[in-house]
């Protein structure tokens, strides 16, 4: 999913701390938020737009193309099962600790209507010089700039590194994908992946992984059919196995989810993977030529 | 959260599938108890929440009661992948004729749960795909729609389970129950024996409940078995804190999982040592005076980095903190900061005004610096 200047934004869990706080940075960058929902304040108006009580009344009163959630993990799944049922098609979900198995009901509701989910447990998108949706720095000029590279990550702390050094190095972006810490996340590493082959306005992609999962593995299936040039660099090379590192889904189990086995397998799909976040911009250029 | 075999036989005999007969021993004296009141040959295992207990010598063939005693005594109080053997399981023997394997857990490429059976069991699944890829069944699940007894037999077919596939079929579903009502990350039978006798039977089981729904499932928690932690880490879980202990002299102080463990990584790669993970990312981005104490109070450390890259958590907010610690705590040790991101800005002017400290322009440079200034540190002492 790439979030465009012209779509219509709605934030559930608008009146919340963070919600109030995102939501004036998302405005204040150009984002066009254009309702909350909260079901005790409707009625009211918060940071300038209407409040309603469900993403069902947001859509027939106001209308909107992307929902962003920022609501308490057992709130997920019925937030997002109320903004697809309101013909959302784009969700972007923020919320960390959701219990695996709402996610799966989640997604399996999404894909049963054709809606696209980013998340959960991601810092969200970024379209430089656009818009952005959730917690990303986007207004940093030094970190973010339009330009022609894609970057997707698990990680928004990383990957927010992984910009810096691209601005640092005279590049910019044309869309960031986060696409969150979780094992089971709605748009997969490959997902994105694809989402930037497709976009014209991206020449390379920049894929920040971690270990835990297969998603870098799988990704790299894709990104060998590729002609745009993919460089990546892998979170979690000296972490010590049997630990959750932070995120969920950053853990080796046994053999599963190493650094090693992803770094073969992106290696050998002609990715070349960097030993420091630092080394990106330099690989990029190279490959870019 | 990791549950001990014992623990996770509970929830199988709970979904209505059958293991042995057995008790929980917590001394020799126990299990001799146990297995006389079994009154068959019985294997005495150690309750550890960790696979490997057989190779590690964690697990005992007893014919006898007086057998069962001696095994018990030789295994209580071992150490097993760093976890103290407290408990056994005493347990009649099984006389196995073939065995299976049967797991239900998440599967991210799927995006839903995953049912796998093969008809080869008792080793690492990673092993029965690699050398018996033929043998091993998997069938994605659409968690709306449940998993049914008919696609539990088609999955079965052509396995030549002997008569077995009735039965076997039932376990599944009944396994994919369990995993459902219970909401597990993973819930696995290895082996699931056929018997001399053709019942079939749970010998192993392994469950982990998802931690994201640890407080919707409070009293399935209680009988999860704890991480084994180091005094440090204890104290970092206590305060809603990640921090996990390293062997090196490099304090780390980062936020979000994927910094900080780059924070390790580069770390090394420059050829210094973490001393631990620790990120204060998300929710805990205003617990940087307690975060920035339990590094500190690691008697290896050295050199202090504090390392941040604000998305959500704001650098100014972590900052504010981590300079009311350094006030508060003055540390003997050298502290390098790096700081990108939501509001670096005001974080930078901050470390100027309070600490006369300007933070490097590049984490390498900052990882670097901190290295140099660990040896330095051990080097003066």
């Amino acid at each position: 999913m790439i979030v465009r200047g012209a779509d219509r934004v709605l934030v559930q869990g608008i009146t919340g701390k963070q919600g109030t706080y995102w939501t004036e940075r998302m405005q204040a960058y150009g984002t066009r938020i254009v309702a909350g929902v909260n079901p005790k304040k409707a009625g009211t108006e918060h940071c300038g737009v209407p409040v309603f009580a469900t993403a069902g009344d947001a859509m027939s009163e106001a209308g909107f193309d992307v929902s962003v959630l920022f609501v308490p993990p057992l709130g997920v799944k019925a937030a997002a099962q109320d903004a697809i049922e309101a013909g959302c098609r784009r969700l972007v979900i923020l919320t960390e600790h959701v219990p695996v198995q709402d996610v799966m009901e989640l997604l399996s509701m999404a894909g049963a209507n054709g809606a696209v989910v980013v998340g959960p447990n991601t810092a969200g998108l970024v379209t430089p010089g656009e818009c952005f949706v959730g917690f990303m720095p986007a207004f940093e000029g030094d970190i973010f700039r339009p330009g022609r590279v894609g970057v997707v990550s698990r990680s928004g702390s990383l990957g927010t590194l992984a910009c810096l050094n691209l601005v640092q190095a005279g590049f910019g972006q044309s869309a960031f994908i986060g696409i969150g810490g979780d094992p089971i996340v709605g748009t997969t590493t490959r997902d994105a992946l694809q989402v930037l082959d497709a976009d014209e306005r991206t020449d390379a992609v920049v894929v920040i992984g971690e270990i835990g999962g297969t998603m870098e593995e799988d990704a790299a299936d894709y990104a060998r059919d590729m002609s745009k040039p993919v460089v990546a660099f892998i979170a979690g090379r000296v972490s010590p196995p049997g630990k959750k590192m932070g995120h969920a889904g950053a853990i080796v189990t046994g053999d599963r989810g190493t650094y090693a086995s992803k770094h073969a397998a992106l290696e050998a799909a002609g990715v070349e993977v960097l030993d420091t976040p630092s080394g990106v911009a330099r690989a990029l250029r190279a490959a870019l030529g | 959260m990791n549950f001990e075999e014992h623990a996770a036989k509970a929830l199988l005999q709970a979904a209505g599938i059958p293991v042995p007969r057995g008790r929980v021993a917590r001394s020799a004296g126990e299990a001799e108890a146990v297995a006389s009141e079994l009154g068959v040959p019985v294997v005495v295992k150690a309750q550890v929440p960790t696979g490997k207990r057989g190779r590690a010598g964690g697990i005992r063939a007893a014919d006898d009661p007086r057998s069962a005693r001696e095994a018990a005594g030789a295994i209580l109080g071992m150490e097993i992948a760093g976890h103290r053997v407290e408990a056994l399981l005493v347990e009649e023997r099984a006389l196995i004729a073939e065995e299976y394997y049967a797991a239900v857990l998440g599967d991210a490429a799927s995006k839903g749960p995953l049912v796998m059976f093969s008809s080869e069991g008792g080793m690492d699944v990673e092993e029965v795909a690699a050398s018996t890829p033929d043998r091993l069944r998997r069938k994605p699940v659409d968690i709306l729609d449940g998993f049914s007894l008919k696609a539990a037999h088609e999955m079965l077919g052509g396995l030549g389970l002997g008569g077995n596939e009735g039965p076997a079929a039932e376990i599944l579903v009944a396994l994919y129950r369990a995993w459902r009502d219970n909401d597990a990350e993973l819930i696995e039978i290895n082996p699931l024996a056929r018997l001399t006798d053709g019942r079939l039977v749970a010998l192993d089981c392994k469950f982990v409940l998802d931690d994201s729904s640890v407080r919707r499932q409070e009293a399935l928690a209680d009988a999860g078995s704890a991480e084994p932690l180091t005094a440090l880490e204890a104290r970092g879980k206590a305060l809603g804190l990640r921090y996990i202990e390293l062997d090196g002299d490099i304090g780390v102080l980062g936020n979000g999982a994927g910094l900080t463990m780059t924070t390790m990584d580069v770390i090394a790669h420059h050829g210094g040592r973490p001393a631990n993970f620790l990120e204060i990312g998300g929710a805990a981005y205003t617990k940087a005076v307690p975060a920035l104490e339990l590094v500190l109070d690691n008697p290896r450390v050295r050199c202090l980095l504090v390392n941040f890259c604000g998305a959500f958590a704001r650098t100014d907010v972590m900052t504010a903190g981590a300079l009311d610690a350094l006030e508060a705590l003055r540390p003997s040790v050298p502290v390098i900061f790096s700081v990108h991101g939501t509001g670096s800005a005001e974080a930078r002017a901050m470390l100027r005004e309070r600490l006369g400290v300007i933070p490097h322009k590049t984490m390498d440079e900052a990882i670097i610096a901190a290295i140099a200034a660990a040896r330095g540190a051990s080097a003066s002492r």
